[in-house]
């Protein structure tokens, strides 16, 4: 299950080489190294690192520069640049002596391209005694006396001669890397036909015949027939590695961000690149060039109708960046406007209040109107924080005064809990509307939320949690905060979180003002509320009265009496028993370490994700709805060429375990056998609200036969590899992309537990082998059985989570580990039990008495304390 | 006779080495002052601080500290010539002793080795001292100016070959690069000595020793202990390894990996924990061997020694500690490529 359709096999087994920093491929950056702008030229080396590049090829070979010169200088230039310096160099020339030169400014181990057989096999030698000495690996290109290899006898034959030189005065095999010349294809003259062809073929012999050598290849020179059509040349990038990888290719020096994903090409372009690459017949190149005019231009023509506004006035080229949520020139207009206001005078702060404030207030009037929605803000806001840090310097400066704009918030998502694209929704539109938002990011215990919102004497607190211990711990952060005196409003958000728990649990211990916010549309005008200083004091006083007609209203409510749980026993579910699920065909534990990220993208569940985005409405009608459906379409389509990155680059690895073990029910309890000694015990809750006649007090036990039975459970994740992503989106200021990863990462785990179920009941326990159910019948949970997780309505009690952990050895073998409040890391991670019963079901155990309580804190060996704790959301109070 | 090499690496596979320990503190106990350190050399600068110059003003007080280690336990011991290259002593005007200082040095160490290899019979090691230098490769000292340096590579290159040259005339076992803050010095130094051992005509193993100058775990140059290791595998050292740094327990993360993976002996001396505030280190002897003894019981060494603050004091309770101890078992490397930037990289083979 680790095959993906992708052009670009991933991990350890293909090499990205940078090709961008090379002046004979680069254009851009020529032009910057003739200019002697080695800044800029080291943005360049940045980005092709942050793109993904694994080790980066630097050529200076330019007829108008002095390359030792040029080579030294940009080498000794990124070695001050730890995020460039972190990978290999591979030191590019024709000349030797520019080589030399460049090893000796190189501190890592290089590779050097290239040596060759060009000028016989002396200075072929000479030149490798060298790379040893100073310790580097080298390519070694196809090319002897004669000239450079074409065929593929010439290719095999030099490179094998080359290797046995090489291995006869020890240079290491593994450190030869041969390059057989990658020539173009398509050209219209026919010789030229099979060199994709010899290429591959070449590669598949020699991989037998030199043992542990590499082999690596320039990309472009491929589609060089098709020069300013990138599409094509694309396209048949990715078709030849598709190939040629298979056959051995283990690195190329290629343009890592621009690769298509291979099933992503149009199919007929795709199989007309594959024809002349595979030289499949006579016609082929023809057929190409044919089709090749269809795609000429493309992206030329849409960078021409994107280049018009640039034409305008600074002024609005800001405001029109902001509502677009383009940041490709917003630090360059953001300059121009300081200069422009600095010229007359102004301070740069003025920027922010002035062309700044203007562009946003048209967006927070778009967004307050329904025309715009919250993934454009948040593009917008990135827009926005790039200025603002383009401008932070400056403002510095002449800082003069304590200035906080509209107030200053501290916003955290509380201990325990490691949830924040909601968070982080809210912080973006807060400070998008002026006020300054000090996150502290997520588990963040009360003292460090209380410290934080003393020093920076913050104007209010906003707490966020997803899980149901946050609620409890938020609790906690009120009852300190009144502890330590303090009077300011405290915020409350999250998905867990409700009115009523805030007027029931946290209000009454807190004396400041405390309000619920609902969502990030509510929470300016919360805040800005909050902070005003005429309408606080009555929305203060009017939540207060709310909150209060909810505490009445609620002990009203307390008083309907629940069955006592021996009522609620008596009248538990009856299962069938001919209907019980026969014995798992591969019991036991089973372990998925690399679950193909392309398979799961089928399962994902679009409609909670357009949710967490704060778009309502069901996938796909959303598409197509009369006020969101455009915001909704751009944003699935920011969310698919996300998807096709974190697919093809394997952003995220998905790990997953699911085990079926042998059990029966005593009582509301299901014991597990793992072998005649060791027992594992499951306690469940039983409803205990009163039912109408013929309606069960269900318990998840009450699906397991007494008389011998099986029950399933799982963990998956496709959390792990997001923090090296979401540090670099940090470091962009790129929150839109942060947000969007993360809500990717949720909806790619929660299908994996979708896949990872189906994969049980077809093939694991095999109770449903014949099963076929479309995507969207699985989400309406068309199939038989069902995965209730700890934490949520059916078992609510998330302290089971570390039960099934030790059942699954889930934290070993998945890398998920739990938090005190058992949250699971990484975040995009779902972990349940299987039940395979026909009849199971989920429901939600709702309010339980105090005698259920006591029975369970004794059957999960807990004090009652601590059962209290636990259960506290469940608690009939 | 058997090699040094072949000597060396067999008693490496019975027990655990004992090196020597820090010479400045020895040094400074003898309150000298510019005219111990002078002599009777006619020189322009002071050379008050010139502490490998004392080799041939004062070989009493460095034959005896030598002695005194070798007394302690030390298998092998180093010599006075940490910053005896050009470029280093530029700073005191004594470029023209170079050679002098690395010959007399290696004679004097060796004439000590020698002498306690008589007195029991235990053949005992010199291993040539080869500092960072005061210049790195690596790094501009001017903020304004990345691309700057203060002295290229074939310079810097030059000077090593120079005191390779001298030591291995002055009869060295091996060449010791040490405290390597900059990895493309030692690049360098490798590079040198690797040609003055080709020139001799002898087997003159290096042995290379990282030095980690933060939290972090990497020296000043950006390396991490791995990417510094590939970086340096090419020359096949006898012995790899960490000194200086911090005390035994904070270099000990740092350790780990690295005598997990190299597929060459590791040789690590410590400081004697971190300096107080008057720049004195405070670890006992005792406290030193105990730290140590933690790296033992997960195997991480072959060759132990001590470095600033230790004194034959510390190396006679680290050579106590380790007597009876398994030594490190050496492990084989996967065929791999290994590269490095700052960081490591790995292909399969």
């Amino acid at each position: 299950m680790t095959q993906t359709s992708t052009a670009r096999p991933t991990g350890s087994s293909f090499v990205n080489i940078g090709e961008r920093t090379n002046v004979t491929g680069s254009a851009k950056f020529k032009k910057l190294i003739l200019a002697d702008d080695y800044a800029a030229a080291i943005d360049i080396a940045r980005e092709q690192v942050e793109n993904g590049a694994q080790i980066i090829d630097v050529n200076m070979d330019e007829g108008l520069l002095d390359a030792e010169m040029a080579m030294t200088t940009f080498l000794k230039r990124i070695a001050a640049e730890p995020d460039i310096a972190r990978v290999p160099v591979m030191i590019d020339s024709s000349k030797w002596s520019v080589i030399e030169a460049g090893l000796k400014c190189v501190s890592g181990k290089p590779v050097v391209n290239s040596i060759s057989m060009k000028e016989g096999e002396e200075a072929f030698l000479h030149h490798a005694r060298l790379c040893m000495a100073y310790g580097a690996a080298v390519v070694v290109m196809a090319f002897d006396e004669t000239g450079q290899a074409d065929t593929k006898e010439r290719k095999v034959s030099i490179c094998k001669r080359a290797y046995d030189l090489l291995v006869g005065i020890g240079f290491p095999p593994e450190d030869i890397i041969f390059d057989p010349n990658i020539f173009a294809v398509a050209t219209g003259i026919e010789e030229h036909n099979n060199y994709g062809v010899d290429f591959i073929e070449a590669v598949k012999e020699l991989r037998v015949l030199c043992p542990h050598a590499h082999y690596s290849g320039g990309l472009s020179n491929l589609s060089f027939s098709f020069r300013g059509n990138e599409p094509v040349r694309r396209a048949m990038h990715s078709i030849f590695l598709y190939h040629a990888i298979p056959a051995g290719l283990d690195m190329a020096i290629v343009n890592a961000g621009q690769l298509d994903v291979y099933d992503t090409i149009d199919p007929e372009l795709r199989t007309a690149c594959e024809d002349v690459i595979l030289n499949k017949d006579p016609d082929a190149t023809e057929r190409l060039i044919a089709l090749a005019e269809r795609y000429k231009g493309t992206d030329a023509a849409q960078e021409k109708a994107a280049a018009e506004w640039r034409g305008w006035s600074v002024e609005r080229r800001i405001e029109h960046a902001l509502v677009k949520g383009i940041d490709a020139h917003i630090v360059e207009d953001t300059e121009e406007a300081r200069l422009a206001i600095k010229e007359r005078g102004g301070r740069p702060i003025e920027v922010i209040e002035g062309p700044l404030m203007d562009g946003m207030n048209v967006v927070g009037d778009l967004f307050g109107s329904g025309k715009m929605f919250l993934p454009q803000v948040v593009k917008s806001a990135r827009v926005m924080k790039k200025a603002v840090a383009h401008l932070f310097p400056y403002i510095e400066a002449e800082k003069d005064e304590n200035s906080k704009g509209k107030g200053r918030i501290i916003m955290a998502t509380v201990k325990g809990d490691v949830h924040d694209i909601g968070k982080n929704i809210v912080g973006v539109v807060l400070q998008c509307n002026g006020f300054e938002v000090i996150d502290l990011g997520v588990m963040v215990p009360w003292q460090e939320i209380l410290k934080s919102a003393v020093e920076n004497d913050a104007d209010m607190i906003g707490l966020s949690g997803l899980i149901t211990p946050s609620l409890d711990e938020m609790v906690t952060v009120a009852e300190e905060m009144q502890r330590a005196g303090m009077t300011m409003p405290l915020l409350i958000g999250g998905a867990t979180t409700s009115k009523t728990h805030t007027a029931l649990r946290i209000e009454p211990v807190y004396s400041g003002p405390t309000v619920h916010v609902l969502d990030a549309s509510r929470a300016v005008g919360v805040a800005s509320t909050l902070v005003s200083d005429t309408l606080a004091e009555k929305f203060v006083a009017d939540t207060r009265a709310e909150y209060g007609h909810i505490r009445d209203a609620r002990s009203g409510k307390t008083a309907k009496p629940l069955a006592t749980l021996e009522e609620a026993r008596a009248n538990a579910f009856e299962i069938d028993e001919s209907l019980k699920p026969g014995a798992p065909l591969q019991p036991g534990v089973h372990v998925y370490d690399d679950w193909s990220l392309a398979d799961l993208r089928d399962y994902i569940d679009w409609t909670p994700f357009f949710r967490a985005w704060e778009l309502h409405g069901n996938y796909p009608a959303i598409l197509e709805d009369e006020v969101v459906g455009e915001s909704a379409r751009q944003l699935f389509a920011d969310a698919q060429a996300m998807l096709d990155k974190i697919v093809s680059e394997k952003w995220l690895r998905a790990k997953g375990v699911a085990g079926l073990w042998p059990c029966a029910r005593e009582g509301d309890d299901v014991v597990i056998y793992l072998d005649s000694e060791e027992h594992v015990r499951l306690p469940f809750l039983r409803q205990q609200v009163a039912k109408r006649e013929g309606r069960a007090n269900m318990c998840l036990a009450d699906f397991i036969s007494p008389d011998g039975d099986w029950i399933g459970g799982f963990a998956v994740t496709t959390g792990h590899g997001i923090g090296t992503k979401l540090a670099e989106f940090k470091a962009h200021i790129d929150d839109y992309s942060d947000i969007m990863l993360k809500a990717l990462a949720d909806r790619l785990a929660e299908a994996f537990a979708e896949r990872m179920h189906q994969h049980v009941r077809k093939e694991l326990w095999g109770y449903a082998p014949d099963e076929q159910l479309t995507n969207e019948a699985l989400i309406r949970e068309h199939y038989r059985g069902i995965r209730p997780a700890p934490g949520y309505p059916a078992c609510p009690d998330h302290s089971l989570k570390p039960v099934l952990f030790d059942l699954l050895d889930a934290t070993h073998r998945t890398g998920i580990t739990l938090t005190e409040s058992f949250a699971m890391l990484p975040t995009a991670a779902v972990s349940g039990f299987y039940f395979g019963h026909p009849q199971s079901e989920y429901f939600g155990v709702a309010r339980i008495g105090e005698d259920q309580v006591a029975d369970y804190a004794a059957r999960r060996g807990l004090d009652l304390d601590k059962a209290r704790q636990y259960l506290r959301p469940n608690l009939n109070e | 006779m058997t090699s040094a090499r072949e000597e060396f690496t067999a008693r490496c596979k019975e027990r655990i080495l004992v090196f020597d320990g820090g010479y400045g503190t020895a040094i400074q106990q003898h309150k000298l002052q510019e005219a111990d350190y002078r002599g009777d050399l006619e020189l322009a600068k002071d050379q008050k601080g010139n502490n490998d110059l004392l080799s041939i003003t004062r070989p009493d007080i460095i034959g005896a500290i030598h002695d005194a280690y070798l007394d302690a336990g030390a298998d092998m011991i180093e010599t006075n010539t940490f910053s005896s290259t050009r470029v280093a002593m530029a700073d005191y005007g004594c470029e023209h002793l170079v050679r002098q200082i690395n010959v007399e040095s290696a004679k004097l160490a060796r004439a000590c080795a020698d002498k306690a290899e008589a007195s029991d019979g235990l053949r005992r090691f010199v291993a040539g001292s080869i500092g960072p230098t005061n210049k790195t490769l690596s790094l501009s000292p001017d903020v304004n100016d990345p691309g700057y340096r203060e002295v290229d590579f074939d310079t810097l290159k030059a000077d090593y070959r120079e005191q390779c040259d001298a030591l291995i005339e002055g009869g060295v076992d091996f060449l010791l690069i040490e405290t390597i803050f900059d990895t493309l010095n030692a690049k360098c130094a490798a590079m040198a000595a690797q040609e003055a051992a080709a020139a001799s005509g002898r087997d003159v193993p290096l042995m290379i020793s990282m030095t980690i100058t933060d939290m972090a775990g990497r020296n000043l140059s950006g390396h991490t202990v791995e990417g510094f290791w590939h970086t340096i595998r090419h020359v096949k050292p006898l012995t790899i390894g960490l000194n200086c740094s911090f005390g035994a327990d904070l270099l000990r993360p740092y350790l780990a990996p690295l005598a997990k993976n190299a597929d060459a002996l590791v040789m690590a001396y410590p400081n004697a924990g971190l300096p107080n505030e008057l720049g004195q280190y405070d670890e006992l002897p005792e406290q030193t061997a105990k730290l140590i003894e933690q790296w033992l019981d997960d195997g991480l060494v072959n060759v132990v020694g001590g470095c600033c603050g230790t004194t034959p004091a510390h190396i006679a309770a680290i050579a106590k500690a380790v007597a009876d101890r398994a030594p490190r078992q050496v492990p084989s490397a996967p065929v791999a490529t290994r590269l490095a930037g700052l960081e490591p990289f790995v292909m399969a083979a």
